[in-house]
C-alpha cells in the first residue's frame, strides 16, 4: 500500500463542532413532513443549541440528493452564503464534511458551516429497494446496472454481504460476533430515549432466530430504515470560544475510498476500504492513537462493517474484529463503547450525522445514562458508496 | 389492454458502448476480457485504458471460463421485485484463471452447497433476445 500522506496537520484543532440538533425520529406513520421540512427542524435545533442565527450560516454541505444548499439557504435566510458543495461519499459524507468544513473555517472561505442531513427513509423511497426506485442513485452507478443489477445483487446488504462473507472464509469471523455488534447496539438503545428501539431488548437466541435475508446477513444484522434528521455546525476554534456550549475540537479528520471505488468485485485486498488509508491519516494529524480513544461512533450500515472499521481503523489488527467486539468489548464499559446512541442498527438511520452528534454529546459530558465516563477523546466514522470512507478525531474543548 | 410492471422485468445491462461488447460476446457463447495489448494485464469491468499501463489498446481475449467460487451471498429476501420469484438464489463472485473476477450466479447448485473455492465453469442463460448473461455452474 502507498505510505500514509502527510496529514493536513494545519486543521488540527483549527475548527470546533459547536452546535448539533436532532428532530425525533419514527417509522410508522412516517414524518409527515418534506425531507427539506425535517431537515430544516433539525437545523433549527442546531442554530438554537449553538446560540446563532440562520443568518449567521455561510456555508452549507447538504447531503447527497437530498436538498441543495441553494435551497437550504432560501429557506433559512442566509443571505450570505459564500461556501457550499456536496461530498459525494454516501453515508460517508457527513464524517467527511467535519474535514471540509474545517478547511473552510481555517481558510477563511466561511465562518459558520452547516452540515444537515435527513430523510423520510422509512415512509418514503427505501434504500433497500434502491435499485428498482432509482438506479441513478446506486453506487458506481453504470458498473452496477450493467454487471451487479441483472444477477439480482440489487441492494446495500447484498453488496456488503460478499465482504462479510469472504471476511469468514478467510479470518474465522463467526455469525455470533455478527449477533454481538447488534446486541451492544441494542443494549446502548436502551439507555436512549430517544432510539427506535428503547424498550425492545435483543438476545443472541432473537438475533440467530430472525429471518434471513442475504446470508450471512438475517434481519437484525440490518440497519433500521427511518424518517428523521440531524444537523452540526462548525466554526473556527477562535469564534468556538465565544459561543453557547463547551466546544468539541476536530483533532483529525480524513476521508478515502477504495480501489476501484465504483466496483467492488476487483478490489486487489477485498477488505481495503477508504477507511484503510484515512484512519492513519486522521490519527496523524490528531498526534493520538487508537488506544487513546474514549469511544467510537462507528457507521453501522450492517454488523460486519463495524468489524470491518474497527480493523481498518486499526483498533485492531485484520482479522481480530470478530474477538474485538465479542464478550461486551463494544458495549458501554468495555474496552471501546461503540455507538452509545445505539447507532444505525437500533437507534435510527440518520445518514451517519446523528453519529457526529452523539460523539459531541459524550464529548460534552451530556449523554445521560449513557455517558462514557470522562470521555476526552471520540472517534467517529463515516462509510458509503461501496465503501468510502471518513473518519474524525475529537476532544473536549477548543 | 394488459399492464406489465416493469420493474418485475428482469434488469438487464445498457447495450451499449464496452458492456455491448462484453455481452454480444456472451450472446456468441464466449466469455471474453479485456486485454491490454501493450502489458498484456486482463481487466474486467470493462473501461477505456489499461490502469496499469495507462495504455488505450485492448482486445477481447477470452477466457478459459473456468474459476473458483472466491465469496458469495444467498439472497432469500428478495430487494427487487423482479427477483420475487428467483429466491433463494447465489450472488457470487467468481474469480477466473485469468485473474479477474466477475459477479454473477451460480445456478444447479443447491445454496447450502455453495462453498467459496469451489471450482466452476461459464455456462451462458439467454434474458431477452439482445442480452445473454454468463453464469456458473459446478465442475
Amino acid at each position: 500500500m502507498a505510505p500514509t500522506p502527510a496529514p493536513a496537520s494545519t486543521l488540527k484543532d483549527a475548527a470546533c463542532v459547536v452546535g448539533i440538533g436532532e428532530t425525533a425520529v419514527c417509522r410508522k406513520p412516517g414524518s409527515g413532513l418534506s425531507e427539506m421540512a425535517l431537515q430544516l427542524r433539525a437545523v433549527a435545533a442546531a442554530l438554537e443549541d449553538a446560540g446563532l442565527e440562520a443568518r449567521d450560516i455561510d456555508g452549507i454541505l447538504p447531503f447527497p440528493n437530498l436538498g441543495r444548499a441553494e435551497a437550504f439557504a432560501a429557506s433559512l435566510g442566509c443571505e450570505n452564503l459564500r461556501f457550499a458543495a456536496t461530498l459525494n461519499l454516501g453515508g460517508a459524507a457527513p464524517v467527511a464534511a467535519l474535514r471540509m468544513a474545517a478547511m473552510a473555517v481555517a481558510s477563511g472561505c466561511a465562518t459558520h458551516v452547516l452540515v444537515p442531513a435527513g430523510w423520510n427513509g422509512f415512509s418514503g423511497a427505501r434504500t433497500r429497494e434502491i435499485s428498482a426506485t432509482d438506479s441513478e442513485a446506486i453506487p458506481g452507478a453504470v458498473v452496477a446496472r450493467d454487471y451487479y443489477l441483472p444477477f439480482g445483487l440489487s441492494a446495500p446488504p447484498h453488496w456488503y454481504a460478499l465482504m462479510a462473507r469472504r471476511h469468514m472464509h478467510e479470518y474465522g469471523t463467526r455469525e455470533e460476533q455478527l449477533g454481538a455488534v447488534a446486541i451492544a447496539m441494542r443494549k446502548h438503545a436502551q439507555l436512549n430515549p430517544g432510539a427506535l428501539m428503547c424498550g425492545k431488548p435483543m438476545t443472541m437466541a432473537d438475533y440467530l432466530a430472525s429471518p434471513m435475508i442475504c446470508a450471512p446477513y438475517r434481519l437484525l444484522d440490518c440497519c433500521l430504515e427511518t424518517d428523521g434528521a440531524a444537523a452540526y455546525i462548525v466554526t473556527s476554534r477562535e469564534r468556538a470560544r465565544d459561543l453557547r456550549q463547551q466546544p468539541v475540537s476536530i483533532m483529525g479528520a480524513a476521508s478515502g475510498q477504495p480501489y476501484p471505488a465504483d466496483d467492488i468485485v476487483n478490489r486487489k485486498d477485498f477488505h481495503r476500504t477508504g477507511l484503510t488509508s484515512a484512519a492513519p491519516e486522521a490519527f496523524a494529524m490528531a498526534g493520538l492513537t487508537p488506544a487513546d480513544v474514549d469511544f467510537a461512533q462507528i457507521y453501522d450500515c450492517f454488523t460486519f462493517e463495524v468489524i470491518q472499521q474497527l480493523e481498518e481503523a486499526g483498533f485492531c489488527r485484520r482479522g481480530e474484529g470478530g474477538a474485538f467486539v465479542e464478550h461486551g468489548g463494544i458495549e458501554l464499559g468495555g474496552r471501546l463503547p461503540v455507538n452509545t446512541h445505539g447507532g444505525l442498527l437500533s437507534q435510527a438511520h440518520l445518514l451517519g450525522v446523528g453519529h457526529v452528534t452523539e460523539a459531541v454529546r459524550q464529548l460534552r459530558g451530556a449523554a445521560g445514562a449513557r455517558q462514557v465516563a470522562d470521555a476526552e477523546v471520540g472517534v467517529v466514522t463515516g462509510w458509503g458508496d461501496f465503501g468510502d470512507g471518513s473518519i474524525a478525531i475529537l476532544r473536549r474543548g477548543a | 389492454m394488459e399492464h406489465t410492471d416493469a420493474r418485475l422485468v428482469r434488469p438487464l445491462p445498457l447495450m451499449d458502448g464496452l458492456a455491448k461488447q462484453f455481452y454480444d460476446w456472451c450472446a456468441r457463447g464466449e466469455l471474453r476480457f479485456q486485454r491490454c495489448t501493450r502489458c498484456g494485464a486482463f481487466r474486467h469491468i470493462p473501461r477505456e485504458l489499461c490502469a496499469k499501463c495507462g495504455s488505450f489498446d485492448s482486445e477481447w481475449a477470452r477466457s478459459s471460463g473456468r474459476g473458483t467460487v472466491f465469496t458469495f451471498t444467498i439472497v432469500a429476501r428478495a430487494l427487487h421485485p423482479a427477483f420475487l420469484n428467483a429466491t433463494p438464489y447465489a450472488a457470487v463472485i467468481v474469480e477466473l484463471e485469468e485473474g479477474v473476477r466477475i459477479l454473477s450466479n451460480v445456478v444447479d447448485c443447491a445454496p447450502g452447497e455453495l462453498e467459496i473455492g469451489m471450482p466452476v465453469q461459464v455456462g451462458f442463460e439467454r434474458q431477452a433476445d439482445s442480452v445473454t448473461l454468463p453464469v456458473f455452474r459446478r465442475c
